[in-house]
């Protein structure tokens, strides 16, 4: 019996002079054995890179519980003016997971912007919608002013002068019976529209909404 | 008498087979000459057996162009800054503690205070990154002004351009783990810079605190990124861009004017 691809040519085989092919063969073994060495080798990479990748970035998509803390009794507050109360946004850490809140009773003929409305408390973070410095209250000026880079906010947290690209973020807050408690921060724009709490430094108003997403791990 | 044709030896075991004479077997010498030689015959028991005296010599005999000046040692003295980071942080890493609530700055405190020569080496180690710094940016100049960026240099450039912001991820995650008032606002504010960059800012963000707000792990997170994953990274770099120098060879200083071959000046006169 002679050669039997000499009679009928195959197509594949012998276009790509693999001798000693069985007709039809596209792969050859050293082909087949090198792909297989490979992707064994990116499985076993793959089995020890991904979850470390997943395990540094799964932070980013995990969203902490929401809390409510109660930070004074209603008699704490005046609607004129604001009380300085210490809130903890991430506990077990000490004194790093807490930040200073400023909080005021909600006046009508002060918070007339519509979005503020069934607010029992405007509750404004320290944190400058600049770059993240702590900002204090100075009853003289009736101005929140912030120590790096001369950020300066009125009695609403509104931006008068100086870097931040946004209004200072707030607290949600509540009554319940004789306390007043605060709960998760969100940002606001310069009208005072709501938005999930962005870091400092991202503004929120026209473009920046967008070009600024809210992330998974921090979202209301 | 006929040359008788010579028959091929007997088949015989390994074991009763005359064994060839193994290099330096012969002259047997006496131990005080041994003993001389010690060094040399470890270097050639090693060289004998890994060939690295032609890596070793094509690194370091190397032909430099004339005009090779004072200017060209900042390369140099950079590895030598952060080979001496290296060191002092693998030994202020024995103290130290990555433990937010506290631990952290009473760990430096105890360095700096009670450790014997804790203060120099942390000295050392604080004061160096500032060297270190400011050493690249001099190499940097010193490679951008003499010209020695272009062709066929310029993937070393591109590797001096990697290590450099490793060196910046350096500063800036060393510079929370004293863990006092000015670091942590320092990073707040450097995190916060980052989240301004669009679309991917607040993602980076996000990555680099672990989680939305600067919370338990921001620490450990910061303390493993800077003594273990860029350490090995800038290490890594340093070689590639190493071998390139001793693979390219330097560049004369661009006031060097080129010279022709002796022959040729001789025929012009």
């Amino acid at each position: 019996m002679s050669d039997k691809h000499a009679k009928h040519q195959s197509k594949y085989t012998v276009d790509r002079m693999i001798p000693g092919a069985f007709d039809g063969e596209t792969v050859t073994r050293r082909r087949f054995m090198t792909g297989t060495v490979h992707t064994a080798g990116a499985i076993s990479a793959g089995a020890f890179a991904l979850p470390a990748i997943a395990f540094a970035l799964g932070p980013i998509f995990k969203a902490p519980p929401h809390r409510w803390e109660t930070v004074g009794t209603i008699d704490m507050f005046t609607d004129t003016n604001y009380t300085p109360v210490v809130l903890t946004t991430t506990p077990g850490i000490g004194e790093v997971g807490k930040t200073t809140v400023y909080v005021r009773k909600f006046n009508p003929e002060i918070d007339t912007d519509a979005y503020d409305r069934g607010t029992p408390y405007i509750a404004i973070s320290n944190r400058c919608a600049h770059l993240g410095c702590p900002v204090r209250w100075v009853d003289a000026a009736e101005r929140f002013i912030c120590p790096c880079h001369g950020g300066v906010y009125d009695l609403l947290g509104k931006r008068v002068g100086g870097p931040p690209v946004r209004p200072l973020d707030r607290f949600y807050s509540r009554v319940v019976g004789e306390d007043v408690q605060l709960g998760p921060r969100f940002s606001v724009n310069s009208e005072l529209r709501r938005f999930s709490p962005r870091d400092p430094g991202e503004p929120l108003d026209g473009l920046g909404q967008y070009l600024y997403p809210s992330r998974p791990d921090a979202r209301i | 008498m006929p040359k008788l044709p010579k028959l091929p030896a007997p088949p015989l075991p390994s074991a009763l087979k005359e064994r060839p004479p193994r290099p330096g077997e012969n002259g047997a010498a006496d131990p005080i000459e041994a003993a001389q030689e010690a060094g040399i015959t470890v270097v050639d028991w090693i060289d004998e057996r890994t060939s690295l005296s032609g890596a070793a010599r094509w690194m370091m005999f190397r032909k430099v162009p004339k005009g090779t000046n004072w200017f060209y040692t900042l390369g140099s003295a950079t590895m030598f800054a952060f080979l001496s980071q290296a060191v002092t942080g693998v030994f202020l890493a024995m103290y130290y503690r990555p433990d937010p609530t506290g631990g952290a700055y009473e760990s430096i405190r105890y360095v700096t205070n009670d450790v014997f020569l804790g203060e120099f080496v942390r000295g050392m180690h604080k004061w160096g990154s500032s060297v270190m710094v400011i050493l690249v940016f001099l190499h940097m100049g010193r490679t951008f002004f003499f010209g020695a960026y272009k062709y066929p240099r310029e993937l070393n450039w591109v590797i001096g351009v990697v290590l450099l912001i490793l060196t910046m991820v350096m500063s800036f995650t060393g510079y929370l783990l004293p863990f006092d008032q000015r670091a942590y606002w320092a990073t707040i504010v450097g995190v916060n810079i980052n989240g301004t960059g669009p679309l991917i800012g607040p993602y980076l963000s996000d990555f680099l605190r672990g989680g939305p707000e600067f919370g338990a792990t921001t620490l450990s997170r910061f303390y493993a990124i800077h003594m273990l994953l860029v350490p090995g990274l800038i290490a890594a770099m340093i070689g590639a861009h190493l071998y390139l120098v001793a693979k390219l060879g330097t560049t004369a200083p661009p006031w060097t004017k080129a010279q022709k071959p002796a022959e040729l000046r001789k025929a012009e006169v």
